[in-house]
């Protein structure tokens, strides 16, 4: 993507009919570190890669809990996920103090993608530079949707946002039709390879990554670094191999295409059509 | 000459009593199961006594609406604490907290008698006592509700030693031990049943301690 001239403001059409900070915005969520989400019929899995900066800073907090039955994980400018995260938890706890029950999980989504597409109209705001991976469990049933700085939102069975993440998505191409009927802790595996994935070779442990899961009577909640490195060590996930025999269900079939939502943008198509 | 008055309160009186004792290691709150507007009853299964936080148990005797309002609102905020604070709100916090919550409504007041009972950072028992705008004080033991004028005296005359009369008077923590507090707690009630019209029908005690919360109940007069 390169500099031209109409892509100064937020509220100037180029003559191809794009708004390129938005765009800009949503490459900056190409830039964070990974996260990762995936659910099956009663279960979602949150995950992400957490890199400080240096060895002696402590490492960005990209997974937050929302609500007992809503989590989110972000990817892109960390400042702007948490001030969402802040705005999602208010609007959960009004509506729970006013009806007495959880926030279903497509109205929160829908609240958001609203607040972020005012962003995209007003001449004196910006876009939210974050994606966020919203998780969650409603009278429904579980959900995972992908919350974008254009205001465009999407449900997915899985997905994977930020740096790298194109090696996860096809880890979950692959893998996605097993998913809606896999126990709790095949999904966090499944997680933990995607996660692998993106790491280009690095050996995977507790210490650079975070899971979080939310299910039917298991609250959202972050997974303790012994539990996730025990869960490692089981599925022994550290080398760069396929994954041990006693992974069920492989599906013979190719996900690719199939995939909700994913399909890669064509040349020159702006992102906010898919 | 004479002023003319509102024929219509806001207010009304749900009745009931609520009392609380604080120990060395323990807490005890409890409050009879109650509700009645005027000389009628509305139910005799109504639960004053509301779980804030881990640590902190309310026990509220009043206007029972006024009541929900103010539970539901403290409950709001402690999420609010949790999500900023990553943990549960202790016992004092809470105490401040509720005094701030009823001051803010200085000038329409919430008709709450409340009393907060926990355990405070260091596990001892505590009990926090507040009028309807917050004004509030930690002290050993508490009585509020319809039948309060009733049992603080016994209390006094049971827990507060050596003499009320002597200055400055002692903290006064309970040495009572956690089952002498619960039976003293419903000698107290069965007592307030007598002479209180609006006590009465069941006694619901909450006890907390290092290993948790626990929940009793006690039969009361239902007349």
């Amino acid at each position: 993507m390169f500099r031209n001239q109409y892509d100064t403001d937020v509220t100037t059409w180029s003559p191809a009919g794009r708004l390129f900070q938005v765009e800009y915005a949503m490459e900056a969520v190409k830039q964070g570190s990974a996260a990762i989400g995936l659910r099956s019929r009663s279960h979602v899995v949150l995950a992400c890669v957490n890199k400080a900066n240096n060895e002696l800073s402590s490492h960005q907090k990209k997974i937050f809990k929302v609500d007992d039955h809503i989590g989110v994980a972000i990817a892109g400018l960390t400042a702007d996920g948490r001030v969402l995260s802040r705005y999602m938890r208010s609007e959960c706890i009004n509506y729970s103090f006013t009806y007495e029950a959880p926030l279903p999980v497509g109205r929160l989504v829908v609240q958001l993608a609203d607040k972020a597409q005012v962003c995209t109209q007003r001449s004196w705001k910006r876009p939210y530079g974050v994606g966020l991976l919203v998780a969650g469990l409603d009278e429904s049933g579980a959900h995972l949707y992908y919350n974008c700085p254009s205001g465009n939102y999407f449900e997915y069975q899985a997905f994977a946002i930020g740096s790298r993440s194109q090696a996860a998505k096809t880890y979950l191409e692959r893998k996605f039709e097993t998913f809606v009927d896999s126990s709790r802790d095949d999904l966090v595996k499944h997680a933990l390879i995607a996660i692998r994935e993106t790491l280009q070779g690095e050996t995977l442990k507790s210490s650079i990554c975070t899971i979080a899961v939310v299910g039917v009577g298991e609250a959202f909640h972050i997974l303790d670094q012994e539990t996730v490195q025990q869960m490692i060590n089981a599925f022994e996930i550290v080398a760069e191999d396929e994954p041990p025999a006693a992974d069920p269900g492989t599906s013979a079939g190719e996900g690719g295409a199939t995939a909700e939502g994913g399909a890669p943008a064509e040349e020159g198509a702006a992102p906010m059509e898919i | 000459m004479t002023k003319e008055h509102a024929n219509w309160s806001p207010y009304d009186n749900n009745g009931g009593s609520c009392v609380a004792i604080a120990g060395a290691d323990y807490c005890v709150v409890a409050a009879d199961t109650r509700m009645s507007t005027g000389y009628n009853v509305l139910t005799r299964d109504y639960s004053k006594i509301c779980k804030l936080a881990d640590k902190a148990v309310l026990a509220s005797s009043g206007f029972q609406a006024d009541i929900k309002a103010l539970q539901k609102h403290l409950a709001a905020r402690h999420l609010i604490y949790q999500h900023q604070h990553n943990k549960q709100m202790s016992c004092p916090a809470v105490a401040q907290l509720l005094s701030n919550t009823l001051y803010y409504k200085r000038f329409f007041p919430y008709y709450a008698f409340n009393v907060l009972s926990g355990l405070d950072s260091e596990g001892k028992g505590c009990v926090f006592t507040y009028d309807a705008v917050g004004s509030y004080e930690r002290v050993g033991y508490s009585a509020q509700g319809s039948g309060s004028t009733l049992i603080m005296p016994f209390l006094d005359n049971q827990l507060k030693s050596p003499s009320p009369l002597l200055l400055p008077a002692q903290d006064a923590v309970t040495p009572l031990s956690e089952s002498e507090a619960i039976d003293l707690v419903k000698t107290v009630f069965a007592s307030a049943t007598e002479r209180d019209i609006y006590t009465g029908d069941r006694l619901e005690v909450v006890v907390l301690n290092a290993d948790g919360i626990r929940r009793e109940y006690m039969e009361l007069r239902k007349d």
